[in-house]
Parts: C-alpha cells; sequence; structure tokens
C-alpha cells in the first residue's frame, strides 16, 4: 500500500507532505494577485509625515483594538462611513485591517474626528469619552517620531513596488535634509490647531512629536 | 510500540526545553492575565509607563505563549519521544547532541531577545508576525537547527517505519517553515537607502489586501501548525503509552492526518469574510472551515476511541483526565471555529470578544493542557522520580478547567451580545446604541475572564511547582516506568 511505503521513506513523506500543503496557498493568493494589488484611481501614497505616524500606530500598536475594515452593512456604513475597498489598500504595507474592536473602526475616521479632538484624546480618553476604556498615550507628546526612517521606507517602496513618489525621493542622505523641511511644515499645520506648547516648541527644534504625525496619519484616514 | 530497555536515551536537551516551557508559560500567561485585568480596569494600564500599555503588551502575551510556551513544549517533546520511538538515542551522535544544545541556546536567548523588542514596539505591524526582519532571521536559523535534529535523527534510526506522532511533527516543521518565509518577506528600509533612519524597521513585500490573503494563509496556519498539528502528535504518542492502550484505529489516523495536511490551510481566508478579499476566495475558506470538522473530529475521537473499556483510567489516573478533556476541548474548538466561519454568524462574530473566546477554548483547554500532561509524562522517566503530587494535580486540573469554562462561556455572552448591539435598529432603521454604550455593557463578562486568568495562572504555578518538587524532591524510581506515571 502506498501509505505503507511512504511512512518508511521520510524523504518521499516529507515532499508529499510539502505538495499537499502548498496547494491552498497557490491556488487562492495567486490568481487574484495583481488586480488585488491595483490602487483606485483616487488613491494616493501617504506623505513622508502621515508614514512617520502610520509607524507610531504601529509602534503602539493600535491595530490590538482597533480595525480599519468598514464591511457592507449598513449598520457598518451608518457608524464609520462608505464601505472599504479594496485599492484603498493599495499603498498599505503592512495592511492594517486588525482582527479585534475593542475600540471603533478607524479607516474614515479623518472624516469626522479633528486634531483638536484626537489630542485630548489621547491625553485622556475617559474625559471625552465617557465610560472610555482606552489607555492614555501621554508619552506621545514627548516621544520624537521617527521621520528619517519614514523617508526611507517611501524611497523603498517607490524603487521596490514602483509606488508613486516624486522624482525627490533618492536614496541618498543629501535627499533627506532637501525633504526634511517640508516633513517639518507638515508637521507645523498639524500642530497649528494643537494647544499643547511643548508639541510646538519640539517642531520649532526641528523635531516631530509622535503624536503629530499620529494625528496627520488619522486624518489621512478618510 | 514496544518497549526497548536495552537502549539508554540521553534526555539533556529535553530537560532544558522542560525548564524554558514552564518558564515562558509562566511570563505568556501572567502577562495575558495582566491584559484581561486591564479591560476590566483600564487603570492598570499605567504601571510601567508607556511599556506597560493594554496594545504593546498584547503581542508580548501572544508572542511568548505561541513561540515562547507552544514551541519550546514542541522541541522538549521532539527531543524526548522522537529517540524513543525512532529507537535510536542523542547520545549515539556527538553532531547532533551538539547541535542539541546548540538550538536551546540559541533559542531562548533569541526568544529573550525577541520579547523585549516587543516591550519596546519595535514591531513590523502584522498580527502574530510582529518580529522585525533580523528576528526573523534569527528565527529561521533556529527552526533550521530544529529541522538538522528530525531529518539527523530520522536518518539514524533503527525503527523504520515512522511513527504517526513523528508525521505530524514533519508537517509542523515544514508548515511552519514554508508560512513563516512567505508571510514575513519583507525589505529592510535601512539597506535600500543610503543607510538613513532605523536598522529595525522594514516594508511588507505585500501590499493591502494582497498582505491580508497572506498574513491570513499564515496566521490561521500558524495555528494549524503550531497549536494544531504537533499537539495531535504529542496526543498520539503520550495517550498510548500513558494509558497503555494502542491506538484506536490505523485507517482514522491515516484519514485525518492526511485530510488535516490538505484542507486546512484553505480556511485562512475565514479571517477575511465581509472584506475585500474576492468574493470566491471568502466562500471558499467558508467552505473548508466546514470540511475541516471532518480531520480534526477524527483524530479527536480516535483518541477516545483508544480508551475504550478502559475508562476506569479517567478516574484512577489525573494525567488520562488531562489528556481526555484536552480532546474534548479539542473537540469544542474545532466545532466552534467552523460555526464562526460561516459567513452569516461571522457577521456578528467577527471583531467581537467572541474570536479570543474561541482562541481560548482552543489553547488553554487543549495545547496547555496537553502540553502539560506531557510534561508531567515525561519528568518521572527523563528524571527518574516519582511525581510529587497526585493531590496537587487534581487541585490543578478543577481550577484550570473551571478557569477555561469561565473565560469561553463570558466571551461568548460578550461577543454576542456586543455583535448583537452593533447592528440593533430602531423602528425607523437609526442605530440604538454608540460604540461606547458597546463597550460599557462588556464589563461584567472582562471581570470574569479577570478571574479566570487569575485563576488559571494559580493553576499553571501549581503545575510549575509539582514540577519543581518532582525534580528536587520527588521520590525515586529504581526503573523505568511502563505505562502509568508513577505519583505520590
Amino acid at each position: 500500500m502506498f501509505f505503507h511505503w511512504l511512512e518508511k521513506n521520510p524523504f518521499y513523506f516529507a515532499l508529499m507532505v510539502s505538495i499537499v500543503i502548498s496547494f491552498a496557498g497557490l491556488l487562492e493568493i495567486v490568481p487574484n494577485f495583481a488586480s488585488a494589488a491595483r490602487p483606485l484611481s483616487t488613491t494616493t501614497p501617504r506623505t513622508v509625515l502621515e508614514l512617520a505616524g502610520k509607524n507610531v500606530y504601529i509602534k503602539d500598536n493600535c491595530i490590538a483594538c482597533h480595525s480599519q475594515m468598514i464591511r457592507p452593512f449598513k449598520s457598518e456604513t451608518d457608524r464609520y462611513g462608505k464601505y472599504s475597498l479594496s485599492g484603498e489598500y493599495a499603498y498599505d504595507r503592512p495592511f492594517l485591517w486588525g482582527s479585534k474592536r475593542t475600540g471603533p473602526d478607524l479607516h474614515r475616521v479623518g472624516n469626522y474626528r479633528t486634531t483638536d479632538w484626537h489630542e485630548n484624546h489621547m491625553l485622556n480618553p475617559p474625559a471625552i469619552v465617557p465610560g472610555s476604556i482606552m489607555p492614555a498615550y501621554k508619552h506621545q507628546f514627548t516621544n520624537v517620531a521617527d521621520i528619517e526612517t519614514a523617508y526611507a521606507e517611501a524611497v523603498t517602496v517607490k524603487n521596490a513596488f514602483f509606488t508613486p513618489y516624486g522624482p525627490e525621493f533618492k536614496r541618498t542622505r543629501k535627499a533627506w535634509e532637501a525633504h526634511r523641511p517640508k516633513v517639518l511644515e507638515d508637521a507645523k499645520k498639524i500642530a497649528a490647531d494643537m494647544k499643547d506648547e511643548g508639541v510646538k516648541k519640539m517642531i520649532a527644534n526641528g523635531e516631530v512629536p509622535e503624536i503629530v504625525a499620529l494625528i496627520a496619519y488619522l486624518n489621512s484616514l478618510k | 510500540m514496544q518497549s526497548n530497555a536495552a537502549l539508554e536515551y540521553d534526555y539533556t536537551v529535553a530537560k532544558l526545553f522542560t525548564y524554558v516551557t514552564i518558564l515562558f508559560g509562566f511570563l505568556g500567561m501572567l502577562v495575558g492575565t495582566i491584559l484581561a485585568l486591564q479591560l476590566a480596569f483600564p487603570e492598570l494600564n499605567y504601571l510601567i509607563g508607556e511599556y506597560g500599555t493594554f496594545s504593546r503588551l498584547r503581542p508580548v502575551h501572544t508572542n511568548t505563549v505561541i513561540f515562547g510556551f507552544t514551541v519550546s513544549g514542541v522541541f522538549a517533546t521532539w527531543y524526548y519521544f522522537a529517540q524513543r520511538v525512532l529507537k535510536v538515542s542523542m547520545a549515539e551522535s556527538k553532531f547532533l547532541m551538539i547541535m542539541g544544545k546548540a538550538h536551546f541556546w540559541v533559542y531562548f536567548i533569541g526568544a529573550l531577545i525577541a520579547t523585549i523588542t516587543l516591550v519596546f514596539g519595535i514591531s513590523a505591524g502584522k498580527e502574530y508576525a510582529q518580529y522585525e526582519w533580523w528576528i526573523d532571521i534569527v528565527i529561521v536559523i533556529i527552526w533550521l537547527m530544529w529541522g538538522v535534529n528530525i531529518f539527523g535523527m530520522i536518518g539514524i534510526r533503527r525503527e523504520k517505519v515512522l511513527y504517526v506522532s513523528i508525521w505530524y511533527y514533519l508537517a509542523c516543521f515544514l508548515g511552519i517553515a514554508m508560512l513563516y518565509l512567505f508571510n514575513n518577506a519583507s525589505i529592510p528600509t535601512y539597506f535600500m537607502t543610503d543607510g538613513l533612519g532605523s536598522i529595525n524597521h522594514s516594508v511588507s513585500m505585500y501590499s493591502g489586501t494582497n498582505d491580508a490573503l497572506v498574513q491570513w494563509w499564515y496566521g490561521h496556519n500558524a495555528v494549524a501548525f503550531g497549536f494544531t498539528v504537533p499537539i495531535v502528535g504529542m496526543i498520539y504518542y503520550f495517550l498510548p503509552k500513558e494509558s497503555g492502550q494502542a491506538i484506536y484505529s490505523y485507517k482514522l489516523s491515516l484519514l485525518s492526518f492526511w485530510g488535516l495536511m490538505f484542507v486546512y490551510l484553505w480556511a485562512g481566508s475565514h479571517h477575511l469574510l465581509w472584506s475585500t478579499v474576492p468574493d470566491w476566495m471568502q466562500t471558499m475558506g467558508s467552505a473548508f472551515s466546514i470540511v475541516l470538522i471532518l480531520p480534526s473530529w477524527g483524530s479527536a475521537i480516535n483518541m477516545l476511541l483508544t480508551m475504550k473499556g478502559e475508562w476506569n483510567q479517567l478516574a484512577e489516573n489525573p494525567l488520562i483526565k488531562f489528556m481526555v478533556i484536552a480532546s474534548t476541548f479539542y473537540m469544542l474548538s474545532t466545532i466552534e471555529g467552523p460555526i464562526q466561519a460561516i459567513k452569516s454568524v461571522n457577521a456578528i462574530a467577527h471583531f467581537t470578544d467572541w474570536i479570543p473566546g474561541h482562541v481560548h477554548d482552543g489553547v488553554l483547554g487543549w495545547v496547555v493542557f496537553m502540553t502539560m500532561a506531557a510534561l508531567f509524562h515525561m519528568a518521572p522517566r527523563m528524571w527518574k522520580k516519582e511525581i510529587y503530587s497526585k493531590k496537587l494535580m487534581g487541585i490543578q486540573f478543577w481550577m484550570q478547567t473551571t478557569a477555561v469554562v469561565l473565560y469561553f462561556t463570558s466571551m461568548w455572552v460578550a461577543g454576542i451580545t456586543q455583535g448583537m448591539m452593533w447592528r440593533a435598529v430602531d423602528e425607523y432603521g437609526n442605530l440604538v446604541y454608540s460604540f461606547i454604550d458597546t463597550v460599557t455593557v462588556l464589563h461584567p463578562y472582562y471581570v470574569i475572564r479577570g478571574i479566570s486568568g487569575v485563576l488559571y495562572l494559580a493553576g499553571f504555578i501549581l503545575f510549575a511547582y509539582n514540577m519543581y518538587k518532582t525534580i528536587t524532591a520527588g521520590r525515586k524510581l529504581t526503573e523505568e516506568p511502563q505505562f502509568r506515571t508513577p505519583m505520590a
């Protein structure tokens, strides 16, 4: 019998297992790969500041409690806005759909929350939403966001995956130094709507606090 | 499975992995309990500044339990039983012995460093795959070192036919290797530029919907090949060894194994129902999840039938109790999963606490119970000592069983309550509840879950204590016990 033979021949056994477990991945993931990677005509890549904010989102692991996936149900579109489309995520590496809503979905949070709201909320969530069990993220007001890494990320995805960033995105330090003022400019615009003096002072010193980058990212979720 | 008294097996590596299984089990469950309590009492988020928030600690819990506790449990049992079913001793090959020890130390130090990076928020952002690219490389090396032992031991084996447990461990090795490599494929940004920014950052090879598909193909099947496959392998070895009963059916073993291998990987897309992945993939994931009941229950029923005519052992031997309840929770969990994978049920269940509820009846009830039973079985044979206390084992059993039941019942109620509240509309079709209403209503269930966590953790501490006392103060055994594990 075939299986008795297989059980005496470890190499063929391992080969057989490998073949059997490979089927599903090949047949499910490969056929739609190209079409699933296509952006909507309106989707644009994130700015460096927003990318830095996305990395704060990952660092503080917001995904543990917040999804970014509005399902096509009336109860969801009423609550969060239009249901999510595949192309909207085309520049998201990694995807941040999440798997648990201990807090609400954030995929279109930029449509209905403001910089000011986020600032107050991140300092003390229950003060803004009574009954909230979300912790405060005060450290984001003093930690410095890593905008240089965010720039490196933009350059990487541009070169590796043809993400449409402009010609000024180059791999050199010089190109980064040239781009840096633009990031600080964006950060200043966010900070203008905030009341925290420390945040403004940091930006004046050429540093972007994590909270500013995070808010820039959250505002871009629309 | 005849006994072979002539061969002296060498348990050096198995013992080392046994220690860290207990250590990581304790740490993982401790952090898990803290997380559960944080949801009930949010003030607990501020114990250690930015490093102690729920969000930062959650990956520490999941990764410590998966890559710490479970994986070292798999290694510990492998280094124990592989020698015995392949009929070779580790001591026979100097090379395998050195590689085994090296495997342990690279693993242990790697796991500690990896855990620390998570506390500091160094994360690639994908659930259960947070480790940054250079830790991924270390993990691949650790995995390959295990592979060296697997194929080395098989290469020098005396018993030519591979026993069922070996099939499962081999599949665990191959499956995790494939999944881990593809899902963690990423590009470090530091090297794609002239050294700009942090070295601890990379971007995924896949984007958006594709990334989601690859991630859940991985995420679901890391469960398959980490939490199911090797644990089934464990019970195929340890239940017959503990009970003295031969496995009920070879054909059922065959069907369950190959069925599981083929079907499991299709089911990954049931994590993405109602999302933006193509409809046909969602349907496929849903359908194969239902089919998955067959091979899962096949193994579990095979185990229960193995005990046919010997059910008196359930009352007499706490280890049999552990293994039988583990099979039972496995059956519960593998019927619950397919139910949640039905699209209409998933519409309510997804994003709610029913999902962690499902995970935990599987992991606490099946994986941890089975692993502890295996280590209890191994201890008297590795250290040649009697188990320190049968009574403690009984207390532990009931504490932890109660804890699991509290956990999943509270999370079922919490999940379905929340899912129904999210979609509730009044007579005009307007949403009835704001989001925060659906959070505050869960408080009592979060408290119950917190209690269950404390209870389970306490049970695990009893287990660790019992193991410690067995090793240090257990009564000496003059000869190796044949089947039933001796206990005082």
